[in-house]
């Protein structure tokens, strides 16, 4: 059913959009951002920041945009006098109290308040005289401190947590200018998903433990990813600072996530940083393995896999489904066995506000495009096939010891591998390979939403891509990733005509073209 | 009668006319005085019936805002799908009103049968009858009365065998003036801090637990039941100013005036009448400065704007106030203004239930320059930075708290200005602020 | 059962016995438990004098709330106290109907008169607490002062040391 359109101007531009829509969204169409703290499309709207008022012709009186419906006919103005005085007023009022200890703030350059009053907030300060309020800075729990002196009272942190996370465990206390937030003092801001306040804190009230001081956020380079923590596949922003990730943070995808990460995908990061890593190839020779330029490497594992017979794949379940696909085609004509790890957990962590969004038992990324392209979900008779095998091909999986006992008795071992740590003594080559953070490739999250990943950082030595290194042994002409797909896609009837353009900031779902028009998974 | 003093010849006493009567506030004192005449009649009428008449009479609300009772009950929906729930405003805290709690301390069961009036007229089985906590006596009499009132057979699942269920609940405020704001009530009734809410919806269609709510004040509710015993056109026929404005109201007087007290008049009576008649006036040797006519919210008067001002919610506008809850508040020249309107502004700050940036921040912003100027600190900019934040904390939040700051420290400087020039000149004595 | 907190002392429940009772008849008044939030604290003030975090978190969970929402919900109104006061809480009103009749001065007076020396402070042998208050809703009545539950109009400063002698 096609929602009932109205029309409204806002600052002098006409737009249309479905009735109910709030003033602050009906201007993001018409391409205006009306200044707000308190409203965020995730949570229920208090009105409270008062900072989103503007004109609405007729209107008696300024109108909160964010709990104001359009209605039509209706001309709204954002940037009259009388709404730019009171949005100065509003930014006046949040300063009297606000440290502006903006040089050891984590949120400088991030800060919302920052920005607006830098925007349209006055230059000098009328309250000079009075002593600011002071409260000390409380520990919330395992990541997240509260500054209470930067605190703007916004409560989006509250209503995140009484709302959206289902467990109130901050609220506001006291009131007047005495109010701050507040916990239960035998309480901790321990839930699965309670790192999202960070984020939502549009000033530095709320900062993160492991972000603390480690970067000003203008020197951060930021990149659009997909969180490898789980198959829900949230849509992340990795943020690097000189080549090195700092942080995950959540990418807005309404299909998916909407605004929040759980804290298992914000802290799952470290590992992509790592420092043991393989450089360059490595060719088995009287027992050691010497580095090697990539032209005979890919030589060797070309005739390696040309030898045919059993042959037995084990790859990590967050590795890019271009690799898995061209992995697969690399030993196209021999009989295959193939597992993927897909590090199974007991418990799974739903964010009850958000249907759909969990923490999931799979905590690897790419589960459903390992599976689309055949793959085997039995891991361990994988292993076990593994070891009668005449050609084993290791996708960036660290083994246990008896794991590698097994898997060392096949006739050979190739090792495509990040981590020194997984590169097997027996292996005949070990192939250095790009983790997520340093390629661009797609994985197909448990709905079978079809998400782009970004490179953000370089790699490190001479480490490629693992479609890059299959189908350069396979004598493939692929170059990029998006051929690299192209090439995956034809393997997979539910792909059939997606590209890697079309997938976009916030992909596509696998299946037949009617169920990837509107969206929503079947 | 009258309490504490004797009912004057220019009152006409209607609600408080057994003010002082202690036998009137028992259910068998309420029915010998012809009490509970008005809930039977009403009982015997249709919802709309009721509503008319009330519409009739032209009562308007007492709490303040002055919106037509009888319009108000109109709001709520025909059907009754969800229940529908009636809140007694008791939380009487603007200051300089205390009209709500003389009600209640001598006729709790006037008020009970308003509330049952008003409960049939909109189609609800529950009253919430919401008490400012600190209204400790009148709280243990008005829970002794309803108790009566069950045993009387005025509330319960048949009320006087109409076949009407009708109950009552007396929730106990704790200490918030911002519950006093309908929103906010129907919240601290819900378990909850009292922050006001947005509107819409209104409470008609999404009040308390998201059904249906009206919300009126004590003096509102205890007119109805005078209203359906006589009749709207007896109640209409009592104006003596403007038509909009009819019966009789209460009004607080308190401050320096020599019987201070409620004074119940006909709607559009002098306000000079009420000072200087049946108050007294001034103690011997002193003269009016100022009056707030409508609880601490409203502009101040100058005695010039009180010469000739009607005691309706038109006249009081007209003179650039407004009427309120009727609290007047009197200050006699040996008042320090600049003082007084800090002790406003600072109980709007401690009062503001910090939802709003400009309540929370400017309330208490405002009382800090205040207390500024009042320790000789004070710059003639001080005034002008005042009138500004006034500006920006006006008409902008979600209630009206930040406005009713604002007001008078406005009106305060405009209308007397000397007030604050004697501190910004060191003309006068700084005063030691204490917190 | 008792319920032991992070300030170390172990809470006496207050929900048993009568004023279990008390708190269980409140329920049929209101469709949801925690619409029981303000009636179930004034019980506990009522019984403990004050609100401990032991009794909070009680209340918290015998109303199916969370600790950090009661909390919240405590610290708006004023009038539940959050610490433990004098035998007697007296609360002067000072708002402006009052302040100009001389309220101030009804405040000096108790002050001196409890020997609690400054505002929110207990007196030494722990029979008073003085404070001032905002609007008590009887401008009429200057100065009227809540002591405990009784409320007593048309207080002066003369008044003050005989009104005394009732609470001992």
């Amino acid at each position: 059913m096609t929602p009932e359109l109205v029309s409204v101007t806002i600052d002098g531009m006409t737009v249309q959009v479905p009735k109910g829509t709030s003033i602050i969204e009906a201007a993001k169409q018409a391409g205006v951002l009306v200044p707000h703290y308190c409203y965020h499309p995730s949570l229920p709207s208090p009105a409270v920041c008062r900072m989103c008022l503007v004109e609405v012709e007729k209107a008696p009186k300024l109108m909160p945009a964010c709990v104001t419906t359009v209605a039509e006919g209706q001309v709204v103005h954002t940037d009259s006098e009388q709404a730019r005085k009171a949005r100065t007023g509003v930014l006046e009022f949040l300063l009297i109290n606000h440290p502006l200890d903006c040089p050891i703030c984590d949120q400088a350059g991030e800060c919302e308040l920052q920005d607006y009053v830098f925007q349209e907030g006055q230059a000098a300060t009328r309250y000079g005289e009075f002593a600011k309020r002071y409260n000390p800075v409380e520990d919330f729990g395992p990541d997240v401190l509260y500054v209470a002196n930067r605190c703007i009272l916004c409560t989006r942190c509250v209503r995140f947590m009484e709302d959206v996370a289902g467990a109130p465990v901050l609220n506001v206390s006291e009131r007047g200018d005495r109010a701050y937030i507040g916990i239960d003092q035998d309480q901790l801001l321990d839930h699965p998903w309670a790192g999202n306040v960070v984020d939502l804190c549009p000033v530095g009230s709320l900062i993160s433990k492991d972000f603390l001081h480690k970067a000003r956020a203008w020197d951060l380079d930021k990149t659009a990813s997909v969180c490898t923590g789980c198959s829900q596949g949230c849509n992340v922003m990795l943020d690097t600072r000189d080549n090195v990730v700092v942080r995950v943070r959540p990418r807005p995808n309404l299909d998916v996530n909407r605004h929040f990460i759980c804290d298992h995908g914000r802290m799952h990061y470290r590992w992509m940083n790592r420092g043991d890593r393989i450089e360059a190839p490595l060719v088995r020779e009287g027992g050691r393995h010497l580095a090697t330029d990539w032209e005979p490497a890919l030589v060797r594992l070309a005739q390696l896999a040309a030898r045919g017979g059993n042959t037995v794949i084990l790859a990590s379940g967050s590795a890019s489904f271009e690799s898995l696909a061209q992995l697969r085609a690399l030993v196209g004509k021999a009989t295959l066995t193939t597992g993927v790890q897909l590090l199974l957990a007991d418990d799974e962590q739903p964010l009850p506000g958000v249907p759909g969004l969990a923490l999931r038992h799979e905590r690897a990324a790419n589960g459903t495009g390992a599976r689309l392209l055949g793959y085997g979900e039995d891991w361990n008779a994988a292993v076990k096939a593994a070891s009668g095998a005449n050609l084993v091909l290791l996708l960036d999986v660290t083994l246990t010891d008896a794991e590698a006992a097994l898997v060392s008795g096949a006739g050979a071992v190739v090792v495509l591998g990040t981590t020194l740590a997984q590169a097997l003594p027996a292996a005949e080559l070990v192939l250095p390979v790009t983790n997520v953070a340093e390629e661009s490739g797609t994985f197909i999250n448990r709905d079978q939403r079809v998400q782009r990943y970004r490179q953000a950082r370089t790699a490190p030595g001479m480490a490629r891509p693992a479609w890059w290194i299959a189908a350069g042994a396979a004598g493939t002409d692929i170059g990029t990733a998006a051929e690299a797909f192209a090439a995956g896609a034809a393997m997979v009837p539910a792909l059939a005509g997606l590209t890697y353009a079309d997938l976009g900031l916030n992909g596509r779902l696998a299946g037949p073209p009617s169920r990837r028009a509107d969206g929503v998974p079947a | 009668m009258g309490y504490p003093h004797p009912s004057h010849a220019g009152e006409h006493p209607v609600l408080s006319k057994h003010f002082g009567d202690a036998g009137a506030r028992t259910f068998d004192g309420w029915v010998k005085r012809g009490g509970y005449e008005g809930l039977k009649k009403a009982l015997g009428m249709t919802r709309d019936q009721v509503v008319e008449e009330v519409k009739a009479s032209g009562l308007r609300g007492r709490g303040g805002a002055g919106f037509p009772t009888g319009m108000k009950w109109s709001f709520m929906p025909k059907e009754v799908v969800k229940p529908h729930y009636l809140v007694c405003n008791a939380d009487e805290s603007e200051p300089g009103t205390f009209k709500d709690r003389e009600i209640i301390r001598w006729t709790p069961h006037q008020l009970i049968e308003g509330c049952a009036i008003g409960a049939h007229a909109i189609g609800a089985e529950r009253i919430y009858i919401y008490i400012r906590g600190e209204f400790t006596h009148e709280h243990r009499i008005l829970l002794a009365a309803v108790d009566e009132a069950y045993k009387g057979g005025a509330l319960g699942a048949n009320v006087f065998g109409s076949g009407r269920r009708i109950d009552v609940v007396v929730h106990r405020g704790a200490g918030a003036y911002i519950c006093g704001e309908e929103t906010a009530m129907m919240n601290s009734i819900e378990g909850k801090r009292g922050n006001p809410r947005i509107k819409p919806p209104f409470p008609a269609v999404a009040g308390l637990w998201a059904c249906p709510t009206t919300i009126n004040n004590v003096e509102t509710l205890a007119a109805a039941g005078h209203i359906l015993r006589q009749g709207g056109a007896w109640y209409k026929g009592l104006c003596r100013g403007n038509p909009k404005s009819t019966g009789t109201k209460l009004f607080s007087v308190c401050g320096h005036v020599q019987r201070p007290g409620n004074y119940e008049v006909v709607m559009g009576t002098s306000m000079k009448e009420l000072i200087y008649d049946m108050c007294g006036g001034m103690r011997p040797g002193r003269t009016l400065k100022a009056v707030i006519p409508g609880g601490s919210s409203v502009p101040i008067m100058t005695p010039a704007e009180v010469e000739d001002c009607l005691l309706d919610y038109e006249g009081v506008v007209a003179k650039g106030s407004m009427l309120g809850s009727g609290g007047m508040i009197v200050m006699d020249d040996s008042t320090d203004l600049v003082y007084q309107v800090m002790r406003l502004a600072r109980f709007y700050a401690h009062e503001s239930c910090a939802q709003c940036t400009q309540c929370r921040e400017g309330t208490a912003w405002t009382t800090r320059i205040l207390e500024k100027i009042l320790a000789g600190k004070g710059r003639r900019e001080d005034l002008d930075l005042l009138l500004d934040l006034a500006d920006n904390m006006t008409g902008k939040t979600i209630c009206v708290l930040s406005d009713s700051c604002a007001a008078p420290v406005v009106s305060a400087i405009r209308k007397f200005p000397a007030e604050f020039d004697a501190y910004i000149s060191r003309e006068k004595q700084p005063v030691m602020v204490t917190a | 059962m008792s319920t032991a907190h992070a300030a170390g002392e172990t809470h006496q429940p207050v929900f048993v016995g009568p004023t279990r009772a008390q708190l269980e008849a409140l329920f049929p008044k209101y469709p949801t438990k925690q619409s029981v939030l303000l009636p179930a604290l004034w019980l506990v003030q009522e019984a403990r004098g004050w609100i401990s975090e032991g009794a909070l978190h009680e209340v918290a969970e015998v109303l199916g709330l969370t600790p950090a929402y009661v909390k919240g919900v405590v610290t708006f109104y004023t009038m539940y106290h959050t610490h433990p006061v004098g035998r007697h809480f007296i609360q002067v009103c000072t708002t402006s109907p009052c302040n100009i009749c001389g309220a101030e001065e009804v405040t000096k007076a108790f002050l001196r008169h409890t020997g609690c020396g400054e505002l929110g402070a207990t007196s030494p042998d722990g029979r008073f607490t003085v404070i001032e208050v905002e609007c008590l809703g009887a401008c009429g009545f200057a100065t009227p002062v809540l002591i405990d539950d009784d409320f007593v109009e048309g207080v002066t400063p003369e008044r003050v040391a005989g009104i005394l002698q009732g609470y001992k």
